[in-house]
């Protein structure tokens, strides 16, 4: 009984780490601008590597006894990205990277790269779809 | 239960791998390419902790670990790069 809820967990997790990776990754593939993009990866993708790793920890502890070498991962991964993430960000805006109009904020690096049209003027940006 | 969760969990990171690899191709600068090469090692560490699951051998966590810890400094010094043209100073 306990073995086959136990087992139900790992599918979830195992699943539910697949989703939201393919998810991440798909922002990565359709926003619009660097700093859209930042964000897919650094949170999505994470969390679904975690749930993948909380599975495989799951798993292997049922047949092998507790183990916790997954569980490391998981804490590197979570350390490390933000990590990551604030590096990119900062050689983004280093590099003056141009914003799309929707997106928000507006950073003292980027100052003097304001886009010449308001939102209200083209909500699309210069994206082609919507 | 589970052979059938982890084919989908395989697929499902086979697919995000491949649009990791689109944007590396595409990717107009060199912080989208770099973000890109994160994300497709970090989506490699889980498709290795996948295979372990597969061959159900225990061992394969630590190719995982050596990918993230080798990822996130190679990371760091490739944007370190670009901020400062200089790794050490």
């Amino acid at each position: 009984m306990l073995d086959s809820i136990l087992e139900g967990v790992i599918a979830f997790m195992l699943v539910a780490g697949g989703a939201f990776a393919f998810i991440g990754s798909l922002g990565l593939t359709h926003l619009k601008d660097f700093y859209m993009r930042l964000h897919g990866p650094s949170k999505t993708t994470t969390l679904g590597v975690g749930c993948t790793l909380i599975g495989s920890l799951i798993y292997f502890s049922l047949r092998e006894g507790p183990v916790v070498q997954e569980f490391l991962i998981t804490i590197f991964a979570f350390i490390t990205t933000p990590v990551s993430a604030h590096m990119l960000a900062k050689s983004a805006l280093h590099h003056k990277l141009e914003p799309d109009p929707r997106t928000r904020g507006r950073p003292m690096e980027l100052e003097n790269e304001r886009p010449k049209h308001t939102i209200e003027e083209a909500p699309q940006g210069k994206s082609p779809l919507p | 239960m589970i052979d059938i969760a982890l084919w989908i969990a395989l697929a499902l990171f086979c697919a995000a791998v491949a649009l990791n690899f689109y944007r590396v191709v595409i990717g107009p600068s060199l912080p989208d390419r770099i973000l890109a090469v994160d994300t497709m090692y970090m989506n490699s560490i889980a498709l290795i902790v996948l295979f372990g699951i597969w061959l159900n051998g225990k061992n394969y966590f630590e190719a995982a670990l050596l990918i993230a810890m080798l990822g996130f400094v190679s990371t760091v010094a490739v944007c370190k790069y670009l901020l400062r043209g200089d790794i050490i100073e």
